[in-house]
């Protein structure tokens, strides 16, 4: 079958291309650009992307799908769905499922019910150790043959250095990355939300910045003396992007991703104690978010990830403290971008795509995705910069409704969404 | 009487203006007197119904909102946490619709986690007044400080206010910073290092031009020196456990007002405590029973705060 996505703009950053260009895909493959001026082949069925943006296939590197064990909150297809339809192909979903995806038959398991929803692909991200009990090495081998992606012990950061360089070194023979959610709990805990003035006037107890610093800076002295990988998790510090930053300038293997939501709120936004501002790491002050915004204009800062986090109705329904720390992100996520980076001026349209396509897939070696070169596979968004909309809770995809950007308005969106050539979703 | 509150709800004292603030307690002046007649009610709020939503055990406080709601002559109902559906796994908002859909007029809410009142005031029709949440704010009892302050210093511009102990986890200190500060009053805090976070300096806001009103002090000393009021807070002694200071013994010889430290303090200066005392650990006996303590008086005005306060909210007639 052949698939013509004619008269769009096309940005690819891996292959250094940005400009008007129509794509043929064949059997879930780029098989050749065409320029505006060339003949449409024939009997292809035809996307008209007329004044719009081709981009390799979004990528998620860091989600939330809940499946197996919470399926009330997120199912792996739900999630996929909603996916999709914020303008991510592929998914990374965290090993904090019940049971932890701590094993092959977990990630095989992940796997399959997504090729059964048919629509986003799933990369599962296994856990560092058994249980992401931060004691005993998990079977890294075994999870990377069946299909995982990088390890991580997502939001239960491993607490021993001496575990976590062992995982290092264990994770570079299979070139596996470490990613780090940084929070040295022996700081930040119990607290729900940044510790400053915000918090002091709020009372409630607050989350030390310096619990990621000392956490970053710990993992990225690992990555230095063992030689492995370390991506940083949803960088939220001055701190830590700074740390990041002068890593990288040493030549370090580290990489970082960062959220829409925190480059986005800053932390007055809890000030009415709605719980859909709550979430690990917790909104920064105004300070931290610049840092951010540097991170992203410089370059420090690969990705951009959702950690899209659903969470039951009751159980944001609760008291802050009382409330799981997480928000929904795949639908926003697109739409934040343009608002708070493409539009402002911080970043190019191209830099967006490289931090959300060609980035994400180089750090998790994703062969064959981040790019729309032929040859490579057919993961394609669609993007229409210009579109007004604003985003509902209640028509998300996903079984979760816990998104603080409830009734936000946007300008710029994915409008069609292709898995290995096929439209998964259209605006 | 005219009103000069007209919000629906009293959540903190962080969000009202002087001008609110000198209404409280101006109407709450009015409800002394009903406090010593011999027949202790008037029928201001006759037919109003006010729950007491306590999560949190307060004899004293849940005590004067009862005693204030029934001398007005409102209906009023308490819940204790441990009848509360949220113990049987309903969510906060579902305790708050089902209470509701009872039509009280005013919910007086007491709970540990900061923001519950402001979670409230989202979903219910009620009412809801502040008891105390978490370490956010505690309204009435900053408002029944200040009526005991004005009693005995008569205004509060130029007033020199030290508040000794947990400022950290003091939802007293919090509102009492607030309300304060907004009467032109200055404000020294003090106590150890762990319980004292110098950030606290910019709790209240430049933009007010309120950041000199508030001083952080690195020790008691410098803080009671030359006060006119000496706030103690209670010390909870869970946060010994929590590792804040290492022993009460400890804690009582460095922060401890005893006669000694008082004597720092200007001669006529009163202390406050907003109770229940640790005796000998934040304050000696021998200060808390003096004539310059005036923790009982704090204790009567509550109700008259609490009078008022109800009053305010409730839209009550005005034939107090």
């Amino acid at each position: 079958m052949k698939l013509f996505i004619a008269n769009g703009h096309l940005i690819d950053p891996a292959a250094q291309e940005n400009t008007g260009m129509s794509v043929l895909i064949e059997d879930g493959k780029v098989s050749a650009w065409l320029r505006p001026n060339e003949t449409q082949p024939e009997g292809c069925e035809v996307f008209d992307a007329t004044g719009l943006l081709v981009a390799p296939g979004f990528i998620d590197l860091h989600v939330h799908l809940r499946e197996p064990g919470q399926e009330h909150k997120e199912t792996i297809a739900s999630g996929c769905a909603a996916a999709v339809a914020g303008g991510w192909t592929s998914v990374c979903p965290m090993p904090n499922t019940n049971p932890v995806n701590d094993n092959a038959a977990i990630t095989r398991y992940m796997i399959e019910q997504a090729e059964h929803a048919g629509s986003a692909n799933v990369f599962p991200i296994g856990a560092i150790t058994k249980s992401s009990d931060g004691a005993e090495l998990a079977e890294m081998g075994e999870m990377k043959a069946a299909g995982a992606v990088a390890v991580s012990d997502d939001g239960r950061p491993v607490p021993n250095a001496g575990i976590m360089r062992r995982a290092m070194q264990y994770a570079k023979d299979f070139g596996l990355p470490v990613i780090d959610h940084c929070e040295d709990k022996s700081l930040s805990a119990g607290g729900v939300m940044h510790e400053g003035r915000v918090s002091l006037l709020l009372g409630l107890k607050g989350m030390p910045a310096l619990a990621e610093d000392i956490d970053a800076v710990r993992d990225i002295i690992l990555a230095q003396d063992t030689g492995a990988h370390v991506h940083i998790a949803h960088v939220s510090t001055k701190g830590a992007v700074e740390a990041v930053r002068r890593a990288k300038n040493e030549g370090i293997n580290v990489t970082c991703e960062v959220t829409p939501h925190h480059f986005t709120l800053t932390d007055k936004y809890v000030e009415g104690y709605d719980t859909n501002y709550k979430m690990a790491p917790p909104l920064r002050s105004e300070e931290h978010v610049d840092a951010i915004i540097e991170g992203i204009k410089d370059g420090t800062i690969d990705a951009i990830a959702t950690d899209h986090a659903p969470h039951h109705h009751d159980e944001k329904a609760l008291e802050f403290d009382r409330a799981p720390m997480g928000i929904t992100g795949l639908e926003t996520a697109v739409g934040l971008a343009f608002n708070e980076l493409v539009h402002k001026g911080i970043i190019s349209l191209e830099r967006l795509v490289e931090m959300c396509s060609a980035n994400p897939a180089r750090i998790f070696s994703l062969e064959g995705r981040g790019t729309l070169r032929p040859g490579s596979i057919a993961d394609i968004t669609v993007i229409d910069p210009e579109l007004k909309w604003a985003y509902s809770n209640a028509e998300s995809r996903s079984r979760s409704r816990n998104s603080p950007f409830d009734g936000w308005e946007f300008t710029g969106r994915a409008v069609a969404t292709f898995v290995s050539g096929r439209l998964v979703f259209k605006a | 009487m005219d009103k000069p509150f007209r919000r629906r709800d009293l959540l903190g004292i962080r969000d009202l203006t002087a001008a609110e603030i000198k209404g409280i307690l101006d109407t709450s002046e009015n409800f002394l007197e009903v406090n010593v007649r011999e027949i202790k009610k008037v029928p201001t709020l006759r037919g109003k119904t006010v729950i007491n939503l306590f999560f949190e055990n307060s004899t004293r406080t849940r005590t004067s909102f009862e005693l204030a709601a029934k001398r007005l002559s409102a209906d009023a109902v308490n819940i204790s946490v441990a009848s509360s559906s949220l113990s049987k796994g309903e969510t906060l908002v579902d305790t708050a619709l089902n209470l509701d859909a009872m039509n009280p007029d005013c919910i007086v809410v007491r709970h540990g986690s900061a923001g519950v009142p402001y979670q409230l005031a989202k979903v219910s029709k009620a009412a809801i007044i502040n008891a105390g949440d978490g370490s956010n704010e505690h309204p009435t009892q900053a408002l029944l400080d200040a009526m005991t302050i004005r009693e005995h210093k008569k205004q509060f511009e130029g007033l020199e206010v030290a508040i000794v102990g947990d400022i950290l986890h003091s939802r007293v200190a919090r509102s009492n910073i607030h309300l304060l500060t907004k009467l032109g009053a200055r404000v020294r805090v003090a106590g150890p290092g762990t319980l004292v976070p110098p950030d606290f300096i910019h709790l209240v806001g430049a933009d007010e031009g309120r950041s000199t009103q508030l001083i952080v002090c690195e020790h008691i000393e410098e803080a009671i020196r030359g006060a006119d009021v000496v706030m103690i807070l209670r010390i909870q002694r869970e946060r010994q456990d929590a590792a804040y200071f290492p022993t009460l013994r400890e804690y009582s010889i460095h922060y401890g007002l005893t006669n000694e430290r008082l004597d720092l303090a200007k001669k006529d200066a009163i202390v406050l405590h907003p109770g229940p005392m640790n005796r000998g650990i934040e304050i000696a006996s021998e200060v808390a029973d003096s004539s310059r303590s005036l923790i009982l008086d704090q204790v009567k005005y509550g109700v008259a705060v609490r009078m008022a306060v109800l009053y305010l909210v409730t839209g009550g007639s005005a034939s107090a």
